[in-house]
């Protein structure tokens, strides 16, 4: 028999190396991430998909699913704590989705409204940031970054390139690109990288594109995100077996 | 440059996990880090340019700009404020002509703020191009003014600036029992590895950077590994303000903590050592590189360590100041020439350490007191202490008494017996643990040092009834912001969302729902953060918030609505552009009779 961990109830079988977020996927079950696209090594930094393992919240990106593991996704708290995580992210940069190329596409956007965020609830902190429209193809409006890094893991791991890294530290942080001018049109990036297209936002853009799809045609404006993700991640739901009644201990070594 | 640059690479065996030591040589010779140099380092360590500025701009200590050729930095930590520290600046920035945070214009030298240097019981405290300066004064400062002006190199600047005392006033099972050269390696030659780990086990040693993880265990996990290319590491990045015990154990007894990860490789059978020695601290480098090359003549540390087989050496790695080095996974990253960014858990350092590597990473005084063990057995360690908290533990006390500096104390000592000793008068309360730790008010003296009770790194600051307690959670909550590595957005966002709702509090602009908000928002930081830092950066709100919740209430405005900014300070862009500045074109904060 298959192992498995339980997922607000349900039971969810694993493999060994599978995450959290990977068995919870594969099964039809979503988590809110938007870091993590699975077919790049998990960051674990967004801290959305922040699920409560038998009393521990974790990142289910990056979190080992084990025999014995009782995770709770959906509930109100963890819900609510998703959706300020979110509007963190929104006050933190400048991100006006009614004047954005991207939305309607945009993964930050679709959380929000799947997390039925209304509002900023924080203040909002009007970074001075640039747009880098230096490059024929590819502009990058730093307005809208979130730091998830799918660009840098996308630019090292497919493209076989290191056009991207985040630089700075805390809220200094900053997407920087691999020229000495510091401008995107001097490093070796084409519009047909994978890291240009990986963008959860509108923060990468690919010049001249804009709005061949009109508003109101995109991919979340018809479809919540979560069957979104896991129509793309080919997952087979399973039917909830009964609920489980299975609680155990993590056997990890904690640090000092 | 070309030729320094080369010269600093060859040296450092054009190694990228250098890249942080290399940076430092080139920081301090040019006093920045030029894009010359960043194209030849990525060129010669065959890594990307964009790696090198990350780390160039993750720590506090390297510069993409030029900083002066003296480059002046005032401790920012609580404790020199309470000795004038903030006035002093502003005294030095006068004497200096050069505005906090700025290079003169001549760009002889720069003048800025840093986080706690470790000398919380000498300060006001400084740097000067890395260099400890302490005891600050006026005076003082007219010296270095002068001196800077004159052009003095730093090796004819007075010795008295750069005088670093131990201040050792309370001795204990450790601290008055210095081990003889290599008696804790005998020891374990004599017996064995495996004897002296049970002896570590039965002693009940926990972890002293504060969080208390059983060292006999974290050293098994680690020997138990499959892979035999294993790491000692030392953490000596001492950040949590107001400690500084590893200062002095690393001054005074470094031979202990050298012979102590020399016993820890025996046992996990490790080759290879690190000393990561916050940047702050470098006045003790040349020092402890004497004392490793003392030991290696000795016969004490190198290969065929006492003629009994043990290979094992320790090289020395300093920081460039960052909080967040002292989480043993950033720590990590350091070492391997990286920004100091947390990795996930699991894996954890025992397993997949440096270099992925299975690494035993302890604290300074864990090392020291595994010496000791190994020579005085378990039992003697654990004679003393609690049920939970064997052994004793060192302290740095500073703040608000007549006698800071170290101590220390059987675990289980009361806070009151600890005040009365370092002469600590009319307490208002203690912040035990640094910001990470928790905030005591005077009720609650009787409760007890110990992992079960209150547990601490080593940082105790005593405030007396004088003190504005809103003012210590204000510089905590920005000292947090500061350091936060933003890797996670909870802690990213949320360390600088407290830091303004705070502010916003503190200043008078809060109004009914303000503390509520701040409440949740600790909550959410602390629940949801991706490592210590952001877990416990809402603390010093959350527990003065729990003793003292009217000092945050009678902030409040007594209205509904209260603007959460100045208004009237807003319309300044407008006004300047529309020339005016007459009474229509200012606006008051509340409309006084509205609300009644």
């Amino acid at each position: 028999m298959s192992k498995t961990i339980t997922i607000d109830g349900k039971i969810i079988p694993f493999e060994d190396g599978q995450t959290i977020m990977d068995a919870a996927m594969a099964a039809g079950v979503y988590i809110p991430h938007l870091c993590h696209q699975p077919e790049f090594t998990p960051h674990g930094s967004c801290k959305l998909c922040t699920v409560n393992v038998n009393g521990r919240n974790c990142s289910a990106c990056t979190f080992p699913a084990m025999e014995g593991q009782d995770v709770l996704n959906e509930t109100e708290e963890l819900i609510e704590d998703r959706k300020k995580i979110t509007q963190m992210l929104f006050v933190e940069g400048n991100h006006f989705c009614p004047s954005c190329e991207k939305t309607g596409n945009c993964q930050l956007q679709a959380v929000a409204y799947h997390l039925n965020m209304l509002d900023n609830h924080f203040p909002l902190f009007y970074p001075d940031r640039e747009v880098d429209a230096s490059h024929a193809e590819v502009m990058i409006d730093h307005n809208r970054c979130i730091f998830c890094t799918l660009c840098v893991r996308a630019s090292h791991e497919k493209d076989g390139k290191d056009v991207f890294a985040i630089s700075g530290r805390g809220i200094h942080k900053h997407l920087i690109v691999n020229a000495k001018s510091g401008l995107l049109k001097d490093t070796d990036i084409d519009a047909s990288d994978q890291a240009v297209h990986i963008c959860p936002t509108g923060a990468l853009l690919v010049k001249r594109t804009g709005y061949q799809v009109p508003i109101g045609e995109r991919i979340y404006d018809h479809k919540q995100i979560d069957q979104v993700a896991l129509a793309a991640s080919g997952s087979r739901p399973v039917a909830a077996l009964q609920p489980s009644m299975a609680v155990g201990t993590e056997n990890i070594k904690h640090g000092e | 440059m070309k030729q320094f640059i080369q010269g600093i690479v060859e040296n450092n065996q054009h190694q990228a996990t250098h890249l942080l030591q290399i940076l430092r040589e080139i920081q301090s010779r040019y006093h920045y880090i030029s894009e010359d140099a960043i194209e030849q380092l990525a060129d010669l360590l065959s890594i990307p340019r964009t790696q090198i500025i990350g780390v160039i701009e993750f720590y506090s200590f390297f510069h993409l700009s030029p900083r002066g050729h003296y480059e002046l930095l005032i401790s920012d930590s609580i404790t020199d404020h309470m000795l004038g520290s903030k006035e002093l600046l502003a005294y030095l920035a006068d004497k200096l002509g050069v505005v906090v945070g700025e290079v003169s214009a001549d760009g002889l030298v720069s003048l800025d703020k840093t986080s706690c240097t470790g000398m919380c019981d000498q300060g006001p405290a400084g740097l000067v191009n890395g260099h400890a300066l302490t005891h600050l004064d006026r005076a003082a400062c007219d010296k270095i003014a002068e001196l800077v002006k004159q052009q003095k190199p730093l090796e004819q600047w007075p010795p008295e600036l750069f005088k670093v005392d131990d201040n050792i006033l309370k001795s204990g099972l450790l601290l008055s029992q210095p081990l003889e050269l290599g008696a804790a390696l005998k020891s374990v030659f004599k017996q064995s590895p495996e004897q002296i780990l049970t002896e570590i086990d039965k002693s009940g040693l926990r972890g002293r950077g504060g969080a208390g993880f059983k060292t006999a265990s974290k050293w098994r996990f680690c020997a138990d590994e499959a892979e035999t290319q294993r790491y000692v590491v030392c953490n000596a990045d001492e950040g949590e303000p107001g400690t500084f015990k590893d200062r002095v154990l690393l001054n005074t007894y470094a031979d202990q903590v050298f012979e102590g990860m020399t016993v820890c490789a025996a046992i996990i059978g490790a080759k290879h050592g690190f000393l990561y020695l916050r940047g702050e601290y470098l006045h003790l480098h040349d020092k402890l590189e004497n004392i490793l090359a003392q030991r290696r003549q000795n016969g004490l540390l190198g290969s065929n360590i006492l003629g009994a087989g043990l290979d094992f050496d320790i090289e020395i790695c300093l920081g460039a100041g960052a909080y967040i080095c002292g989480e043993e996974s950033a720590l990590i990253e350091s070492l391997e020439g990286k920004a100091g960014i947390p990795r996930n858990r699991p894996p954890y350092p025992v397993t997949n350490g440096y270099l992925g590597k299975p690494t035993v990473v302890n604290n300074v005084e864990t090392f020291m007191a595994a010496a000791a063990i190994a020579v005085n057995g378990g039992d003697w360690f654990a004679s003393m202490g609690t049920e939970k908290s064997k052994g004793s533990k060192i302290l740095s006390i500073s703040g608000d008494c007549a006698r800071p500096g170290i101590y220390e104390y059987p675990f289980g000592a009361t806070i009151q017996t600890i005040l009365n000793d370092c002469g600590a008068e009319d307490v208002q309360g203690v912040q035990v643990g640094g910001p990470s730790g928790t905030f005591i008010s005077n009720q609650e003296f009787e409760r007890k040092l110990a992992f079960e009770d209150l547990a601490t790194g080593g940082s105790f600051i005593i405030f007396n009834a004088s003190r504005n307690i809103l003012d210590m959670v204000h510089n905590f909550a920005h000292f947090f912001a500061h350091e936060s590595c933003g890797f996670c957005t909870p802690c990213r966002v949320g360390t600088s969302l407290l830091q303004k709702q705070l502010d916003k509090i503190v200043e008078g602009h809060g109004s009914a729902g303000d503390v509520v908000a701040l409440e949740e928002l600790c909550q959410l930081v602390k629940n949801h953060s991706h490592c210590g830092l952001g877990q416990t950066a809402a603390n010093p709100i959350l527990t003065t918030l729990e003793r003292y919740p009217d000092l945050y209430q009678n902030k409040l405005k007594e209205i509904s609505y209260e603007p959460g900014f100045d208004l009237d300070a807003a319309l300044e862009t407008a006004r300047r552009m529309a020339n005016r500045d007459d009474a229509g074109a200012h606006l008051a904060q509340i409309e006084v009779n509205e609300h009644e």
